[in-house]
């Protein structure tokens, strides 16, 4: 990140030479960090009403519920790991937390599950289904995008929700398309 | 009609669910904001840091240069130019990302075409560099063979279809 804010600062500076508008660079400095605060703001409310859903949902057990819906699509996603106990429970409680959007559950049993895979398949490099677990976290696959929401709901947007068919339909694509490419990868590799 | 009653239908559905499981519901919910609260602490100051670089980059005008390279290309495949910043910092950062996303909603309206294409594609993807680095890592994988370019494929994909959905849908 110290990378990343260096380099904006040194492009905006040089543009700013280049363009002749260094009057605006300070101004717009202090108006950005205030806009980090009224984004901020803008989140606060509908996050937390957000996060005391989603905490209810897990205290309710629906991630459990889910993740006993979601169990034979990922046995025929993971057949391997999927014969070991332990590796199936966190890698079904991971996917459907992702659905359910809890990141805080999402993140640990993920975690967890390729943690198990790498010892079942003995060390060395990632395995074909360790690829395709991380194709499917990095790709999304949340039901309700929570903060994208409330920062159109901050905004003024007329339906906060109405990008969910949309959201929906993107996510889908890109989550087939990333196990497609892995099952490619996995084919090219062998 | 469905997106109107979508958020209150689900608040009162996990609550029943919630009862019918004899948890003590309010103080679950209770609990949940604090801690988005305590979340939301942990974000805003680098929400700060990074929106004050947004900002001058856009008033030294490196934002338009950028679109402006990026356009032909984005209006080939048809995604508005104006979401290439985005588009290149997601895949790095999560913080940076809801920025510069949150930045474009802010200036273009959360329902324009351009507002709406930021907030699906922000929604509809991930961290994906992070993500990796905190799986591999914790689990002490080396060799991640085919795992980054098949999920930036993904990603790809993602920001092409939010393009062309919010296009047909809207």
């Amino acid at each position: 990140m110290t990378w990343i804010w260096t380099l904006f600062l040194l492009l905006s500076i040089l543009c700013a030479l280049c363009s002749g508008r260094t009057a605006a660079l300070s101004a717009a400095a202090l108006e950005g960090a205030k806009a980090g605060i009224q984004l901020a703001i803008t989140l606060a409310g509908p996050l937390c009403l957000w996060s005391g859903l989603n905490r209810l949902m897990a205290d309710a057990g629906l991630m459990e519920k889910l993740a006993r819906l979601l169990s034979p699509i990922l046995r025929r996603l993971f057949p391997d790991a999927c014969r070991d106990r332990q590796a199936r429970e966190a890698l079904c409680g991971n996917l459907s937390a992702n659905l359910l959007g809890l990141g805080n559950a999402a993140t640990p049993l993920g975690i967890q599950a390729v943690q198990r895979m790498h010892l079942l398949h003995g060390g060395g490099p990632a395995s074909d289904e360790m690829c395709r677990l991380i194709v499917m976290n990095t790709a999304s696959v949340q039901l309700i995008p929570a903060t994208v929401a409330a920062v159109r709901a901050g905004l003024g947007a007329a339906a906060p929700f109405d990008i969910l068919p949309a959201v929906w339909v993107t996510s889908l694509c890109s989550v087939t398309v990333g196990l497609l490419a892995a099952k490619a990868g996995a084919a090219w590799a062998q | 009609m469905i997106w109107d009653l979508l958020v209150p239908g689900l608040m009162l559905a996990v609550s029943c669910v919630g009862l019918a499981g004899r948890r003590d519901v309010y103080t679950s919910l209770v609990t949940g904001a604090g801690e988005g609260l305590s979340m939301l602490k942990s974000i805003v100051p680098s929400l700060v840091i990074l929106l004050t670089a947004v900002h001058m980059l856009r008033a030294s005008g490196a934002m338009d240069l950028l679109t402006g390279v990026l356009a032909p290309v984005c209006r080939r495949i048809g995604i508005p130019p104006e979401t290439a910043p985005l588009i290149l910092i997601r895949p790095i950062s999560g913080s940076a990302a809801l920025a510069v996303g949150g930045d474009l909603m802010a200036e273009y309206g959360p329902d324009s075409l351009i507002g709406r294409t930021a907030a699906v594609m922000l929604g509809s993807t991930e961290t994906t560099f992070y993500t990796i680095s905190v799986y591999f890592g914790a689990a002490h994988v080396k060799g991640t063979r085919y795992a980054i370019p098949a999920a930036l494929l993904a990603d790809l994909t993602g920001f092409l279809v939010a393009a062309w959905t919010v296009g047909t849908l809207f």
